[in-house]
């Protein structure tokens, strides 16, 4: 039986993870290989790279990133943020990374949907969808949740869903750091509206949090906190999910 | 040698790393090989479209003995043809890839293997075991079958004939008992 995954989310920038650090222990700990290789000791089922191309003078040191990770790590993981071109779309699974997820580039012209999809397969093709209530509907969000699109994030993620994309990477703009819980009405209609997977992401602070999102409709929840700063570890989330009467690996 | 056949994309380093092979597009390399990997990631049109240069050495290898392992799409590559789109497969096998009809598709995840026959691929491995699967299209049960997974569909999550492997799901990506199923075909076949 298919079980429900938790994704782990680094924060790249220059090659180093990075979060406000508050904790001792995991000071040290900014090499992405490093730390990926604990979360899949700890459970971990997946791990999400985000906003790898933030900074376009350092894309050496990307590319070298993603290749010293998969030579290292065992379980799949997915890169993305600032992903603007075919060519960038084609290295990244060429060094190593199993999906790649595109946001701002797949908005600007959407029919790239459908190429990436051709090329690289439809099951690796992850569309970041930035979303933010605006008193009447959930509306999409462009360059890092920066430029409101006008668009209802229900009818973007069809779309992208006829497109070829294979999965959704959720994001609720409002949630995002707020360890107060997922948006699990975003959630709700999105997953309900699509036959493709949901990847829940923004908000998660407690094994509640991931247990309610999943009941919502996620497939997947990703956070980035709760596993960084050391507060609970993929397995821990995962003993609580099965007792929530959830299908976990452990 | 294991040849690692390349298509242009996918992730080929951790197979590369625990198998030892050779990552490679070149006939005579294939040509000499002693084992052949066949990692799939891609659309299956646009893989046959791939494998077009060496596309009768890698059969001829095959027909021939060589150990072969198909994982994803290199699975499905063995059959005639798919639901994914045009193309013809390396018809090692009859029969064709359909697409999945049931529950959220892709299916991407970590879902659980139930063995069915003795396989040198699965030796060491507990039933149930899960492994980790992204794809859209399998192969329905066959007289090949030696694992399932049932996804609404009952999916060949492995086929095992003679010389010929194929996993559904990706072993390189599967952890400690994907690095086993690798290291069997590495040592054991």
């Amino acid at each position: 039986m298919l079980a429900k995954r938790i994704i782990g989310a680094l924060d790249i920038k220059n090659g180093k993870v990075v979060k406000g650090i508050k904790f001792q222990d995991v000071k040290t700990i900014d090499d992405p290989v490093v730390l990926s290789k604990k979360y899949e000791n700890d459970g971990m089922d997946e791990l999400v790279f985000l906003d790898i191309f933030a900074t376009n003078e350092n894309r050496d040191i990307t590319y070298n990133l993603i290749s010293r990770v998969a030579e290292n790590i065992n379980i799949p993981f997915t890169v993305g943020g600032g992903v603007d071109s075919i060519e960038k779309v084609h290295k990244i699974i060429r060094l190593g990374a199993d999906k790649v997820f595109i946001n701002t580039f797949a908005l600007a012209n959407p029919e790239i949907i459908k190429k990436v999809s051709y090329e690289i397969g439809s099951s690796n093709l992850v569309i970041a969808i930035d979303a933010k209530f605006n008193g009447k509907y959930y509306e999409v969000y462009s360059n890092s949740g920066s430029i409101p699109k006008n668009i209802n994030a229900v009818e973007w993620a069809k779309t992208v869903e006829n497109y070829g994309a294979g999965e959704i990477l959720l994001t609720s703009i409002d949630n995002d750091g707020t360890k107060s819980g997922y948006d699990n009405e975003l959630i709700k209609i999105v997953s309900e509206n699509v036959n493709i997977p949901v990847i829940a992401s923004g908000g998660a602070g407690s094994p509640e949090d991931f247990c309610s999102a999943f009941k919502s409709g996620a497939d997947a929840c990703l956070a980035g906190s709760v596993f960084h700063y050391n507060i609970y570890t993929a397995n821990e989330i995962k003993n609580y999910l099965k007792e929530c009467g959830l299908n976990v690996r452990i | 040698m294991i040849a690692i056949i390349d298509t242009g994309t996918g992730n080929l380093f951790n197979i590369q790393k625990v198998s030892g092979g050779e990552i490679t597009d070149d006939i005579a390399t294939i040509e000499n090989a002693d084992k052949i990997i066949f990692p799939g990631v891609g659309s299956f049109p646009f893989v046959i479209d791939k494998i077009k240069p060496f596309r009768n050495t890698l059969v001829k290898k095959i027909r021939d003995g060589t150990p072969y392992l198909g994982i994803c799409l290199g699975l499905e590559v063995l059959f005639e043809s798919s639901e994914e789109g045009k193309g013809s497969g390396l018809s090692i096998f009859n029969g064709s890839i359909k697409k999945l009809t049931e529950g959220r598709i892709p299916h991407i995840g970590w879902d659980t293997v139930n063995i069915l026959k003795n396989s040198k691929l699965f030796s060491g491995i507990k039933n149930n075991t899960y492994f980790y699967f992204l794809h859209s299209y399998y192969s329905p049960v066959n007289p090949y079958t030696v694992s399932t997974t049932e996804y609404g569909n009952v999916i060949s999550s492995s086929i095992e004939y003679k010389n010929v492997f194929g996993v559904q799901f990706h072993p390189e990506k599967s952890g400690k008992d994907g690095i086993k199923i690798l290291k069997n075909f590495r040592d054991g076949i």
